[in-house]
C-alpha cells in the first residue's frame, strides 16, 4: 500500500535509519557521560563509544580515525575548513579558489574572508556543470593556499573530478578541501586516493541523526592545521571546542557503518529507479535533463519542464516531496544560482525540480511519481501562455516583457 | 509555506482557462510579468460594445499557485462587469480574498496590472485614450 506523501527530496536530508536509532538509544538516558571526562567510568564510557564511532566514519573515507574532527554538520565544518586555513597559512598566502555552484557555507565563508583580505576566484563550470580540472590548475598562483571543490552538486547531483584535482593541487603543494557532503555514504569516497587535504560531510544526509558532522583533516603528507574558529575547552585536537555529542556521534558512526556495507547495492538500485524516473518523465516534450548524465550522485536528478513554472509543479505534485529551482517564494525571485551558472536561461531554471530518492524510496514510489508529474505538467501546460505561443511557433525571445 | 484553501481551490479547479481571439475589436488582451521571472499571465475581456459590458474573460498563467490563483479570481471578478467598473479591482483585494502571504503580493500587483493591460488594449483598438496607471502599488 502506496503511503503519501512520498519524500523525494533526500538530498535536503535522510530519514534516520532504525538501526542507527537503535545504535543511539543507550547513549540518551543510559550513557550520558562527558567524553572529555577522564576521571571516572561514565566518561570513559561516553570516550570508548566516541572512539568506536570515529573509527567507523574514518574507515568509510580511508582516513585514520585521529583524522577526523566532530563538529555540528556541513556548515561548519566547511567554515572550519576554509576559515581555519586562511587564518592558519596567513603567511603562506592569501589566495582561495572556488567553484560558483558550491554551497552557500562555502560562497559565504569565501565572501566572509574577501572582508578580511582574502583573495578569492570563483570559477565557472561548464553546461553541464563540471569544471575542467585544468582551469583549477591554471588559476593557481603563487598566493594560492586553498583549493574548495565540491564533491557531489546538492543540486544537480553533478560528481567533479576530484582525484585529478587533487593530483593538481598536490602537485602545487595548494591545500584541498571538498564539501562531500552529497557524496559522502553514496559513492565510494577515499581521501587517500583523491589526494583531499580536508573534507566536509554529515550525518543526515546518510540516515544519520542532525546536528553532527564531521571534518576530515589530514595528518600526514602534508600534516594540515586549521585555527579554530571557537574558544573553548581544546577539544578534537584543539580545533573545536565544545562537549562532544556523543549521542549524535554514536548514530552518526552507525550510519557510517551501514553506508558502507550497503552502498554497492544500494547505489545500484537508486540508479536504476532514478534512471526509470529521469527516462520517462524525459518523455514529456521540452524537458531538459540539468548536470552532466555520466559524472553523478546515483540517487539524484534535476529536470526542468520548459513554459512551467517549477513552484506551481511542486503544488501540482503535493504528494511527492521535491525541490525546484524556482525561487518564486523568495523576495528576490532568482531563481538557483547553480542551474544558472551552468548558462541556463532563467526561464528554464524557473521550470527546474529536483528529485532525491533514498535509501526508503521503492519502486511503487516512482511509478506514483512518474504519473504524478506527468499529469501535472501537461495540466499546467494547458494553461501556460509560454506553452501556447511556444506551439504556435512564436519566438519568446521575440516578445518585449514587461518585467515587474 | 502552506497555501490557503482559495489558493489551493483556484489552483486545482481554475476558472476561465483558454483563449480569446484576439483579433476581434471587442477583445482586449493584456501580457503582463516575464518568463525569467517565473511569472507571466495572459488575461483577456471580451466586451459588448453597446453596454460596455463584460461578458467573458479568460486567462492563462504560467507562474506559481498563487499567480495561478489570482488570475483566475480575476476572471471571476471581471465577469459582469463594466469596463470602468473593471478598472476599479484593487490588488489587495485580491490579496484578501485569497489570503495570499506578503511574498505572494507582487501575483495580485500582476493580475491588477493584466487587468488593466487588458482594458488598454481594449480601449486602444476602440479609439480610446489608455488609462494612466496612477495608482501606488502596495
Amino acid at each position: 500500500m502506496l503511503k503519501l506523501p512520498i519524500y523525494l527530496d533526500n538530498n535536503s536530508t535522510t530519514q534516520m535509519d532504525p538501526r542507527v536509532f537503535d545504535a543511539m538509544k543507550p547513549y540518551f538516558l543510559e550513557i550520558y557521560g562527558n567524553a572529555a571526562s577522564k576521571s571516572h567510568p561514565f566518561g570513559w564510557a561516553a570516550e570508548e563509544a566516541v572512539d568506536y564511532a570515529r573509527d567507523q566514519v574514518a574507515s568509510l573515507i580511508g582516513a585514520n580515525e585521529k583524522e577526523i574532527i566532530f563538529t555540528s554538520g556541513a556548515t561548519e565544518s566547511n567554515n572550519l575548513a576554509i576559515k581555519g586555513v586562511f587564518e592558519m597559512y596567513a603567511n603562506k598566502g592569501n589566495h582561495i579558489i572556488t567553484l560558483s555552484t558550491e554551497h552557500k557555507a562555502v560562497l559565504d565563508a569565501c565572501k566572509h574572508l574577501e572582508k578580511l583580505g582574502a583573495e578569492v576566484t570563483y570559477l565557472s563550470v561548464g553546461y553541464d556543470g563540471m569544471i575542467d580540472p585544468a582551469v583549477i590548475e591554471a588559476a593557481i598562483k603563487p598566493n594560492t593556499i586553498l583549493v574548495t571543490v565540491m564533491y557531489g552538486n546538492n543540486e544537480l547531483g553533478v560528481v567533479q573530478k576530484i582525484t585529478e584535482i587533487g593530483a593538481i593541487c598536490k602537485k602545487h603543494g595548494v591545500l584541498f578541501h571538498s564539501d562531500a557532503t552529497q557524496a559522502v555514504g553514496k559513492i565510494p569516497v577515499d581521501v587517500l586516493a583523491d589526494h583531499i587535504d580536508l573534507m566536509s560531510f554529515t550525518a543526515h544526509k546518510m540516515y544519520g541523526p542532525k546536528g553532527v558532522g564531521a571534518l576530515y583533516v589530514r595528518r600526514k603528507n602534508p600534516r594540515v592545521k586549521v585555527t579554530a574558529q571557537m574558544d573553548g575547552g581544546g577539544h578534537e585536537r584543539g580545533m573545536r571546542s565544545g562537549t562532544l555529542n556523543v549521542t549524535g556521534i554514536v548514530g552518526f558512526g552507525k550510519a557510517c557503518e551501514i553506508a558502507k556495507a550497503d552502498m554497492s547495492e544500494e547505489s545500484t538500485r537508486l540508479s536504476g529507479m532514478r534512471d526509470r524516473l529521469e527516462r520517462e518523465l524525459l518523455t514529456l516534450e521540452e524537458s531538459y535533463l540539468n548536470g552532466n548524465k555520466e559524472h553523478r550522485l546515483p540517487h539524484t536528478t534535476n529536470i526542468s519542464f520548459k513554459y512551467v513554472e517549477g513552484e506551481g509543479l511542486m503544488m501540482g505534485v503535493k504528494d511527492v516531496a521535491v525541490s525546484s529551482g524556482s525561487a518564486c517564494t523568495s523576495a528576490s525571485l532568482e531563481p538557483s544560482y547553480v542551474l544558472k551558472s551552468l548558462g541556463l536561461d532563467d526561464e528554464l531554471a524557473h521550470s527546474s525540480l529536483r528529485f532525491g530518492l533514498g535509501r526508503f524510496t521503492t519502486e511503487d514510489e516512482i511509478d506514483y511519481t512518474i504519473n504524478l508529474v506527468k499529469e501535472a505538467v501537461t495540466k499546467l501546460r494547458e494553461m501556460s501562455p509560454l506553452w501556447e505561443m511556444f506551439k504556435e511557433g512564436i519566438d519568446l525571445k521575440s516578445i518585449q516583457w514587461n518585467e515587474h | 509555506m502552506a497555501y490557503s484553501d482559495k489558493v489551493i481551490d483556484h489552483y486545482t479547479n481554475p476558472r476561465n482557462i483558454g483563449t480569446l481571439d484576439k483579433s476581434k475589436t471587442n477583445v482586449g488582451t493584456g501580457l503582463v510579468g516575464a518568463p525569467e521571472c517565473g511569472d507571466v499571465m495572459r488575461l483577456q475581456i471580451e466586451v459588448d460594445e453597446t453596454t460596455g459590458i463584460i461578458q467573458d474573460a479568460k486567462f492563462k498563467t504560467f507562474g506559481c499557485g498563487s499567480a495561478i490563483a489570482s488570475s483566475s479570481l480575476a476572471t471571476e471578478w471581471l465577469k459582469g462587469k463594466s469596463i470602468d467598473d473593471a478598472l476599479n479591482i484593487d490588488n489587495m483585494e485580491i490579496v484578501e480574498e485569497l489570503a495570499l502571504p506578503p511574498v505572494k503580493i507582487h501575483c495580485s500587483v500582476l493580475a491588477e496590472d493584466a487587468i488593466r493591460s487588458a482594458i488598454n488594449d481594449y480601449r486602444g483598438k476602440n479609439g480610446l485614450e489608455p488609462i494612466e496607471s496612477t495608482k501606488i502599488h502596495h
